[in-house]
């Protein structure tokens, strides 16, 4: 007790720079065989997957200006004259697959009398579009292969205007860079001129023949055989040109925003 | 016929390092970049399960399947940069032709007879046996399989013959995914090794010089 009232502040202060010292030497030479060991352990690559990285805001920036570069690379790669396959109807997957963010019973009932397409922006023609005004336009019909982000894909029909008809039809500005949508079940997306003039990308009316059913986007649905599904809005009531970068529904959350096959 | 696959080697013109530095750099950063590679597909393949079964979600990486997305597009330059940069260096600076070859099923049958007998030596670790030969050899070629069927998952429709020559999307999948289990495969056996022969992890990490 007395000692330490004596020369209180030397005493303490020497003894902590000794502990110091002592405690970062054996920090450091654990920190790093712990290393050394977990990098060389299995439990490595559990911890590397389960621990926080992918929080990490660093992390998170870095993967995101990546996902950006691979806009780039897909945008140069992008070869407007290669086509998707196509199928034989034979090989249709039945029943074709129902996918979105909610179930099915979800999917949003869109009324056909009120419908009304929206198209705005950097177009000519801001007029809205009723359901048969679109059906008297020239219709195509495609047997191609939806690829699901997930991996899975399936062979489906689908029938409707080529959308660089459309595009022509109301004067877009086709150097603008995106094209958006907007969809009666909230979900929307945007995609590249590049593919939005593509000859296999339909604004799609119809599957396997029929009216295109609530399940499958009523009362319409971009169909693009050079994107992944994701990419393919369905419900759509808004299309809009414009030069600034829309995003999308999973886009946003961090999905590839090119998003091509 | 009982000529040693060892004696095939040439003697070296003068002692060098038998793993430089660019082959080093080069280890470790694909080891790095396959392991990103691996546990973020276990995560994407989880999305929609191929085969009967899952990877525990606990030793994958990504957290969901947009995450794991982001991991593997963006180690996938990683892998392919350096791979080519290993690719290149190798066949340009005589490494390939020297350490690779020649190799033969004849050599290959008896190396692994005598390892399975414990009877081959690894005193010169920068003599690669045949059995190492076809290892690596044929990891090289199991890495160029993984992008290419990676090519084909990812722009099927801008690749058609890569699509066409694998047998189409779906039948991509598969080759993606064995090649993959082919290369864990590898790793387990690769690190099995080099347990039991340590002294060339330090080779690989420090660098070690070639008997003259």
């Amino acid at each position: 007790m007395r000692k330490r009232e004596q020369s209180p502040e030397l005493d303490e202060s020497s003894i902590l720079k000794d502990a110091r010292k002592i405690i970062s030497l054996q920090v450091e030479d654990r920190s790093r065989r712990a290393f050394l060991l977990r990098g060389l352990t299995l439990g490595g690559v559990a911890m590397l997957s389960g621990c926080n990285i992918t929080d990490n805001d660093h992390v998170e920036t870095a993967l995101s200006s990546m996902s950006r570069f691979n806009d780039r690379v897909q945008g140069w790669l992008f070869n407007p004259n290669a086509m998707a396959p196509t199928y034989p109807e034979s090989m249709i997957t039945r029943p074709f697959p129902f996918n979105a963010f909610y179930g099915i019973d979800e999917a949003p009932t869109v009324d056909e009398d009120t419908y009304r397409l929206e198209v705005t922006g950097r177009v000519a023609d801001t007029h809205s579009w009723k359901l048969e005004e679109l059906r008297a336009m020239a219709q195509t019909d495609q047997i191609t292969r939806h690829i699901c982000v997930e991996g899975w894909s399936a062979i489906g029909r689908w029938g409707g205007i080529r959308f660089s008809d459309f595009l022509k039809c109301v004067g877009a500005d086709t150097d603008a860079k995106y094209v958006g949508f907007k969809c009666a079940d909230d979900y929307y997306t945007s995609i590249d001129m590049a593919t939005a003039l593509h000859a296999q990308t339909l604004l799609t009316l119809t599957y396997d023949g029929a009216v295109l059913p609530r399940e499958y986007g009523f009362p319409m649905k971009l169909r693009m055989p050079t994107k992944l599904g994701y990419k393919n809005p369905k419900h759509i009531q808004a299309i809009f040109v414009t030069n600034t970068y829309p995003g999308g529904y999973w886009e946003d959350q961090g999905y590839n925003w090119f998003g091509g096959s | 016929m009982q000529a040693a696959p060892e004696t095939t080697r040439a003697a070296p013109v003068a002692p060098q390092s038998s793993h430089p530095a660019w082959l080093r750099l080069a280890h470790w950063l694909n080891a790095l970049a396959v392991l990103v590679m691996v546990t973020s597909g276990w995560r994407i393949y989880n999305a929609s399960p191929l085969y009967e079964f899952n990877f525990p979600t606990s030793i994958t990486l990504g957290g969901w399947l947009g995450g794991a997305l982001q991991w593997h597009f963006a180690a996938m330059w990683m892998l392919v940069v350096v791979s080519l940069f290993y690719v290149l260096f190798n066949l340009f600076s005589g490494r390939l032709s020297r350490r690779f070859f020649p190799v033969s099923p004849k050599g290959f049958v008896h190396d692994l007879w005598s390892a399975l007998r414990g009877r081959l030596g690894h005193d010169d670790i920068s003599h690669y046996n045949h059995v190492q030969r076809v290892a690596y050899l044929f990891v090289m070629l199991d890495i160029t399989v993984l992008v290419i069927s990676g090519l084909v998952l990812w722009k099927s429709v801008q690749f058609p013959l890569l699509r066409e020559l694998l047998g189409g999307y779906d039948s991509a999948r598969h080759v993606h995914f064995i090649a993959m289990s082919l290369l864990v495969a590898f790793i387990a056996v690769h690190l099995v090794m080099v347990a039991l022969v340590p002294k060339t992890l330090l080779a690989m990490i420090v660098g070690h010089k070639e008997r003259a």
